[in-house]
């Protein structure tokens, strides 16, 4: 195999929010197999930049996938083909010589492009604001070990608090359903002890909160699950829709 | 108010003993009476652990609080990304730990160069801090039973990290960002999203707002406060290459210290043992394997110089487990700073590996000894993100470790409220100076960063807030428009240079001075010549920079540049400290002042002080002021990790 790579990039260009945008295509020679996703866009930039015409923009932060600040739609698919992997993580070796790469933003109503393959996900901050935390002021808290927190809650809190916040499930699905990023907090804090005094309200107003973003309804197609980098799984959904109903007809609201 | 008219700097640590200091000064602070928060105004930069759980604190005391972040939402501050642990005084595993132990150990791990009751009251709210996260729901490693799990870090012989997997920094950045939603919710924070801070306001000497620009729109805004509160990150990316995450920068500071904060020790670099070696010219950072790793990981080159069979053909009796042969009673859990200087050593000497700048660190013997499973479930995110970065499987193959840039000890020059010397100006986290000394100990920053958030800037700023006469301070007040017109000049200056060269690639060059002079062993013609260097390559910046687009709207690499701009500022300022410092200590290592088994050489008699710089214009030299630093309580030693 060779260590280079010689592509076509078809690549998301929009002005801003209000303009059309449309696909530009770009040569790109020699890219080491060893580069990351993103370094290679590095490099169309910087010979962006040299010809005079304007970089790529696109978001990016930590490059080790725990940000969440990266995601494009590669060829169709969230964050590229490999699984678990964010764009930052993904690697050139999985792609051949010769390739046409095509590069666009998440695609959905609640998340407008910002310019390039750069979106406004803040709806994602606003679900949060809904609900998604534990009301408990600096100061107040007990002892650590106070509350004991069995092993096997925790570990299933944890799994779901594994989520990076990136927006590829939304992206990712026909409905644009905000279903999993909304589970897997809600999941999060139901399961363990803190969380419980405030497992009613919380899942009410998030889920209103994510109709309110107009993100759409889920419809169980499970795309999310398999784009999803942090490995949250749709047991979450399960999960947030046992909380509702229970929230539903318990009167603790 | 600070005092740094007679060249020396009053930290204004209170009297009495190192552990009764912060309970007498809590009481001995003046209080805002809970109706009159509500009147007060403050700017908080930066939502990072420290940035956000200060302004969800003070938030929730009933202050109007302004949040901003560079990136789209608070909760990909770089706090996102820490990955072993912090550490407390809980003492739970019944180890022998205590407050005193924990204060004793960051001492001794910075190499002594610290502030003593800075670190006693860091040690002392620890506890407080893990018992704040649990209650969020932070989801800290626990036992069957339910009970807080502990792990080792290094410096330290007891078990005192508290972990999330290998996620820590996310779980407690998560419950800082929850508690500032909950925040925003209610309408106690304003979140100021894609804003960057580019000049700082000062009115009759008090810092009264901020300038930021819009990233978006490309617009300038100004916000007045009532204080503000900087807590935005470390400069490590004055290297380019680092663990950092890639907007990491110095510019909120930087522009502090030009209008009057000085800066400290910016010379206190820290290079983190284990990570991933860079595979080439095209490559934009470096990824971190978590200090947790060796716990389990050991680390060893062959003992044949230039070796090239692959690991597994290396027989045990003719490996070199260089940690555990040199530091027996430490062994791999031996500092950072003990840990590169040793790493470097062997690759200096010809016994690195793969392309010559690497090291092992094998998990052989552990998954041996408890399984694959058990090894999966500690450490499995970090061996999947190797294994994506390197298309090599860990759970096989040794990893390959070298050295990289990681976190920054230095930082503005903050005194005991981490208040700087502009009177109403604060900084936290790692962006302040204060408690890691020369070298900072592992798990050790997350625990600052909550202290600094939660626990201490509550209380000080309120001492600030009423005792300080704060007049009426409009948008159009000369100080205010000054600020501004400032700020929005420089950003037209990178658009009107019009040269050749990107600021990617004059990033890329600076930080290649900064590495090969003022990296792990600096010597003092290194660092003049670098001097020499970095302001050549300033001037080239100012006359070849090329920037495409414009400032009306978003534009990475316009505000790439800006960075830039200022880290080609301040790393002259950095190499300055490095060689006026003439000892070794800590991240500090200075190749005139080594011990025979080049161990770092300090000088107490002439170097026990803090240096912190203030700034006389850029092409200036910068005046050292110094903080005398006494060691009351713990006694200055050699450190030794044998
Ligand atoms: C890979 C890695 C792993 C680590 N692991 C650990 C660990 O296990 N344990 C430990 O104790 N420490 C660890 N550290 C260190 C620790 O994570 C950091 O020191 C700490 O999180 C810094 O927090 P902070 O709040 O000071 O700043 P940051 O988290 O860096 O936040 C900075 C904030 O300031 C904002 N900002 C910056 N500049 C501007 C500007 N000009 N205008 C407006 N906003 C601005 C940013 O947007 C961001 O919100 C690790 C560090 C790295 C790099
Ligand atoms: S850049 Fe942080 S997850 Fe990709």
């Amino acid at each position: 195999m060779s260590d280079t790579l010689n592509l076509t990039l078809r690549v998301w260009r929009q002005a801003n929010r209000d303009d059309r945008g449309a696909f530009h295509a770009y040569r790109l020679e020699g890219v080491s197999t060893h580069m990351s996703f993103l370094e290679m866009l590095d490099v169309l930039n910087e010979q962006l930049i040299s010809q005079g015409e304007e970089p790529v923009a696109f978001d990016h932060d930590c490059r080790e996938g725990i940000c969440g600040a990266c995601g494009v739609m590669i060829n169709g698919q969230a964050h590229g083909p490999d699984h678990e992997t964010t764009t930052c993580q993904l690697h050139m070796r999985r792609f051949r010589d010769g390739d046409t790469i095509t590069i666009e933003p998440w695609r959905a109503t609640s998340f407008p492009v910002v310019k390039d393959l750069m979106v406004d996900r803040s709806s994602l901050d606003r679900i949060i604001q809904a609900g998604g935390f534990v009301s408990v002021n600096t100061g107040n808290a007990p002892d650590g070990n106070a509350v004991l927190v069995p092993g096997a809650d925790q570990n299933k809190a944890m799994d779901a608090a594994a989520c990076i916040g990136c927006g590829a499930c939304v992206a990712s699905c026909q409905n644009a359903s905000a279903m999993l990023f909304t589970a897997a907090k809600v999941t999060h804090l139901a399961e363990l002890a803190q969380g419980r005094a405030e497992r009613s309200q919380r899942v009410l107003s998030m889920v209103a909160q994510m109709d309110e973003e107009s993100f759409g309804g889920c419809t169980n197609t499970y795309e999310c699950e398999a784009a999803c980098p942090a490995g949250i799984k749709v047991t979450a959904i399960t999960k947030l829709n046992r909380e509702y109903l229970r929230a539903l007809v318990t009167s603790d609201v | 108010m600070p005092d740094a008219s007679n060249g020396t700097l009053n930290s204004h640590v209170p009297d009495g003993p190192v552990q009764d200091k912060w309970d007498k000064h809590r009481f001995e602070m003046k209080l805002v009476n809970p109706a009159n928060k509500r009147k007060f105004n403050i700017v908080v930069g930066g939502t990072g652990l420290a940035g956000g759980s200060a302004a969800a604190s003070m938030a929730e005391l009933g202050y109007n609080v302004k949040s901003f972040c560079i990136q789209d939402s608070p909760r990909r501050a770089h706090s996102i990304a820490a990955q072993g642990g912090i550490n407390a005084a809980k003492n739970y595993p019944n180890d022998g730990d205590s407050i005193w132990r924990l204060f004793y150990d960051t001492v001794k791990g910075g190499d002594y160069r610290s502030r003593e009751a800075n670190v006693y009251r860091l040690a002392q709210v620890s506890n407080q801090i893990i018992d704040q996260c649990a209650a969020q729901g932070v989801p800290f490693a626990r036992e069957y039973g339910g009970t807080l799990s502990n792990r080792s870090f290094g410096g330290a012989q007891v078990s005192r990290t508290f972990y999330c997997r290998g996620q820590t920094g996310q779980q407690l950045l998560l419950g800082a960002y929850q508690a500032l939603m909950r925040q925003v919710a209610i309408g106690k924070v304003q979140l100021f999203a894609r804003r960057e801070m580019l000049d700082l306001i000062v009115v009759d000497g008090v810092a009264r707002g901020i300038v930021v620009r819009d990233l978006v729109t490309g617009k300038f805004e100004t916000h007045v406060a009532d204080a503000v509160v900087m807590a935005t990150g470390g400069y490590g990316n004055v290297f380019y290459l680092s663990t950092n995450a890639k907007t990491c920068n110095v510019t909120a500071s930087w522009r502090c210290h030009k209008r009057g904060a000085y800066f400290a020790n910016p010379c206190y670099t820290q290079i983190h043992p284990t990570c991933i070696p860079q595979s080439g010219d095209y490559q934009s950072k470096l990824t971190l394997m978590s200090e947790s790793l060796r716990n389990d990981g050991r680390v060893w080159v062959p003992k044949n110089a230039k070796d090239t069979r692959s690991p597994k053909d290396i027989p045990e009796a003719e490996r070199d487990y260089y940690l555990e042969r040199r530091y027996p009673s430490f062994g791999n859990l031996v500092p950072r700073d003990v840990a590169s200087r040793a790493a470097k050593e062997r690759c200096d000497s010809g016994f690195g590996v793969g392309a010559g700048l690497a090291v092992y660190l094998d998990f052989r013997d552990v998954i041996k000894r408890d399984g694959e499973e058990v090894v999966r479930a500690k450490y499995g995110n970090l061996f999947h993100m190797y294994e994506k970065i390197t298309a090599e499987n860990p759970y096989k193959v040794p990893m390959r470790i070298y050295p990289a840039v990681h976190y920054t000890m230095g930082g503005v020059w903050v005194d005991y409220n981490l208040q700087s010397t502009v009177p109403g100006l604060f900084v936290l986290g790692e962006a302040n100076f204060s408690d890691h000394g020369a070298n900072r100990l592992g798990a050790s920053a997350l625990m600052q960063g909550l202290a600094d958030g939660y626990f201490v800037i509550p209380y000080t700023i309120g001492n600030h807030l009423a005792t300080t006469s704060l007049p009426k301070v409009s948008d159009d007040h000369p100080a205010v428009r000054e600020a501004l017109e400032n700020a929005r000049g420089r950003v037209q200056q990178l658009l009107d240079i019009n040269g050749t060269r990107t600021a990617d690639s004059f990033h890329r060059q600076l930080g290649s001075i900064m590495w090969d002079y003022c990296g792990m062993a600096r010597n003092k013609d290194g660092l003049t010549n670098a001097i020499g260097q970095i302001q050549e390559l300033r001037q080239e910046f100012w006359k070849n920079l090329k920037v495409v687009g414009n400032g009306e709207s978003l534009n990475q690499n316009l505000e790439h540049a800006g960075r830039v701009a200022d880290f080609m500022e301040f790393g002259e300022l950095l190499v300055t400290d490095a060689r006026h410092r003439e000892e070794s200590c800590g991240g500090h290592f200075r190749e005139e002042h080594q011990t025979a088994e080049n161990e770092a050489l300090r000088d107490d008699e002439n170097f026990c002080y803090v240096g912190a710089w203030e700034f006389k214009g850029v092409d200036e030299e910068s005046t050292l002021h110094k903080e005398e630093l006494e060691f009351k309580d713990v006694k200055l030693a050699t450190r030794s990790y044998k």
